[in-house]
């Protein structure tokens, strides 16, 4: 009975991933080989061709999103990294408070807040509107309807994902490390660079990690803050899987998505040196 | 931290598989392979037969309850009219504002009919979209009992009785009606705007407003080439998408918007958009700088249809409440808070009636309503009007990737 302990207690992670991870991905699998339409029903033919047709058109879209993604997880790293260095260093007893000001807007339903976002940054709102009024800005500038405004979106809507992780990681660091390099003669900055930024790069890392993945799929932004030409490919597998009832290509994009986010989080793993994705991420 | 890797997982790894882990993949693969051939079923439906139908109302009795999903803003506040059929019929309601958007709303409803199960509502409102269409070939609509409809046919305005999408009213009838056309924000755009080439003028560069709905913008592609959508052939549409996506390369267009484009046009972010009647006229009433119009090239009307959905609970309910909408002093209740067309033509005066009752602000609000022609459209602008184009299914697959490559660049 003994033996079997562990593996009963990890019974249900892995009731849950194979209920809800391994059976929906392998019936995805199996809908993105197939052909037909929502009418006459879909058959298996084993047909690639939904992955190539797929690429070959939407290969501006899935692009763009990787760079939008990209774009918005280095926009949060640099806001977010020195937020989080603050709470954990110099925020004292006030730290639960902040971290609970971070994660307040979070009440607010997330397409609510993007359209909110709509509200603020209209050519003729509360913020450019007096701006354009008061003559400091040409009378045709706009924010909505740009690439800057659905990568700022972005990073406003995933930015407490990727100061939380950071917080713990740095939380974790003890301040006497920082004194002891300060006493072998390190500056303020080396002590920086060389102590306190490597202890916290699994912190980076899942950081990223949580950010990256959701920013570059998410299809809210683009459609509330984008213009006609910053369509992200979570949009286009929204048409195809609710408007055009196209599964089988909406479920290859799925995939193509889902291999090209897994490519590049290994790319930054190894280039991290991380030895372990998991254990990082975990930690 | 131990970084040091199970040793007894190093020794699976590189043992030779035991038979019974043979066994076990074996297994999985097995699964896989059983996932794999399954296919998703398609369930395009026969039209029913007279008798099925009967039998199936002749089995329905009423359950004092019914559960009501329609668009947000399609309902006085007060629910005035669904308080009225609660108090005459004894049955308690529910009123659910859930549809936002047809596509969504089908893409949603899809799987569980198809599952065979019910979607928890009594009566669905869907407009006359390839959604709608997809719902009758799907057999996903129950067949109207019209012996138990007799309002609908007392008073139901006759072009209201004949929808080319849904011949005798086999699985719905109208809720609303509306027009697609022009709107402007009058702060910016001085010009007295008539034509529908003002959507493709340079002068408005980067302020125009089109829909993201393929249909839609199919529609006044079409439109603006001179050929009634209606009627249209692939070619048509070739032509139409090459003119739209001319139209969006020379930057004229900002967006292609779902309902929020009324927000947009009034708060000034774009000075002209396609737009549907109502919404307008709604802001209008709220004193915002709006003017609509349809083009004199000529604009679509559509209808959003009420229709009970297989599996639901309460049919008979449903088809009370949707008959009871259809007495005059209910639709004309209903109409005055909504304004878009009611298919219930004594509607007009009724509220002609009661315009020369009231004072004041009232006064001058029901008289622009009842002579409004974007709530009471006259013969004439009917004339102007066209309709979705019919797509078959495979049609469908060539109309929505030349529309969707605009809108989705």
């Amino acid at each position: 009975m003994r033996r079997l302990t562990p593996y009963l207690l990890a019974l249900p992670a892995w009731m849950w991933l194979a209920i809800f991870l391994v059976v929906p991905m392998a019936a995805m699998a199996s809908v993105s080989l197939q052909t037909g339409n929502a009418i006459d029903g879909f058959a298996m033919t084993f047909s690639v061709s939904n992955y190539t047709d797929t690429l070959s058109r939407y290969s501006t879209q899935l692009v763009r999103s990787l760079v939008y993604g990209g774009a918005a997880t280095v926009a949060m790293l640099l806001i977010g990294y020195p937020v989080a260095y603050w709470i954990a260093f110099k925020g004292g007893h006030r730290k639960s408070m902040y971290l609970f000001l971070l994660l307040l807007p979070f009440f607010v339903s997330f397409v609510l807040r993007t359209i909110s976002w709509g509200f603020l940054l209209a050519d003729d709102g509360i913020l450019f509107g007096t701006l354009k009024g008061w003559g400091v800005l040409p009378a045709d500038f706009h924010v909505l309807a740009t690439a800057f405004a659905v990568i700022a979106g972005l990073t406003y809507n995933w930015l407490p994902f990727m100061i939380l992780p950071i917080y713990v990681a740095l939380e974790r660091v003890d301040p006497r490390v920082v004194e002891a390099a300060q006493d072998l003669y390190a500056s303020r900055t080396a002590a920086f660079r060389r102590v306190v930024l490597p202890l916290s790069l699994p912190g980076v890392f899942a950081g990223v990690l949580m950010t990256f993945v959701p920013a570059t799929a998410d299809p809210v932004n683009a459609q509330v803050l984008g213009g006609t030409s910053n369509t992200m490919i979570g949009n286009i597998i929204q048409t195809t899987y609710l408007t055009n009832l196209q599964y089988p290509t909406a479920s290859a994009l799925s995939f193509t998505l889902m291999a090209m986010l897994l490519v590049g989080i290994f790319a930054y793993a190894r280039a991290l040196g991380t030895e372990n994705v998991l254990e990082a991420a975990a930690r | 931290m131990n970084h040091q890797h199970d040793p007894a997982l190093l020794r699976g790894m590189t043992q030779p598989r035991t038979r019974r882990e043979a066994f076990r993949i074996a297994g999985f693969s097995a699964a896989g392979l059983a996932l794999a051939a399954c296919g998703v079923e398609g369930q395009k439906a026969a039209p029913p037969k007279t008798d099925a139908v009967q039998d199936f109302w002749a089995k329905q009795t009423k359950h004092g309850k019914v559960v009501f999903a329609n668009w947000p803003e399609y309902m006085p506040e007060d629910q005035a009219p669904l308080k009225q059929f609660q108090k005459e019929t004894g049955i308690a309601y529910e009123y659910k504002e859930v549809i936002q958007e047809n596509a969504e709303f089908f893409g949603k409803a899809d799987p569980v009919l198809r599952a065979g199960q019910s979607l928890g509502y009594d009566i669905v409102v869907m407009t006359n979209g390839i959604q709608l269409q997809h719902m009758i070939e799907l057999g996903y609509c129950v067949p109207l009992d019209h012996s138990k409809l007799p309002n609908f046919a007392a008073n139901a305005g006759a072009a209201y009785k004949k929808r080319a999408y849904d011949p005798n009213n086999t699985y719905t009838i109208p809720y609303t009606s509306g027009v697609t056309g022009i709107a402007y924000n009058t702060k910016y755009v001085k010009d007295d705007l008539k034509s529908i080439n003002a959507l493709f003028d340079p002068k408005y560069k980067g302020r125009v407003g089109m829909m993201a709905d393929a249909q839609e913008i199919a529609n006044f592609g079409m439109i603006a080439l001179g050929v009634a959508p209606e009627d249209s052939t692939e070619a048509d549409w070739q032509k139409a998408g090459e003119k739209l996506k001319a139209q969006r390369d020379a930057g004229i267009v900002r967006k292609y918007y779902d309902q929020s484009y009324i927000d947009a046009v009034s708060k000034g972010d774009i000075w002209i958009s396609m737009a549907w009647s109502g919404d307008v006229f709604q802001r209008q009433l709220a004193g915002e700088p709006v003017e609509f119009y349809v083009p004199e090239e000529g604009g679509t009307i559509w209808t959003d249809n009420m229709l009970i959905p297989k599996g639901a609970a309460n049919p008979v309910d449903a088809l009370m409440l949707m008959d009871f909408l259809y007495k005059p002093a209910i639709a004309a209740e209903l109409d005055e808070f909504i304004q878009f067309i009611t298919p219930v033509p004594a509607v007009q005066d009724i509220l002609r009636e009661k315009a020369a009752k009231a004072t004041g602000e009232d006064k001058k609000a029901l008289e622009e309503m009842v002579s409004s022609p974007l709530m009471f459209p006259t013969e004439a602008d009917y004339a102007k009007l066209h309709s979705y184009t019919k797509l078959t299914t495979a049609q469908e697959q060539v109309f929505n990737p030349i529309f969707q490559s605009i809108t989705q660049a």
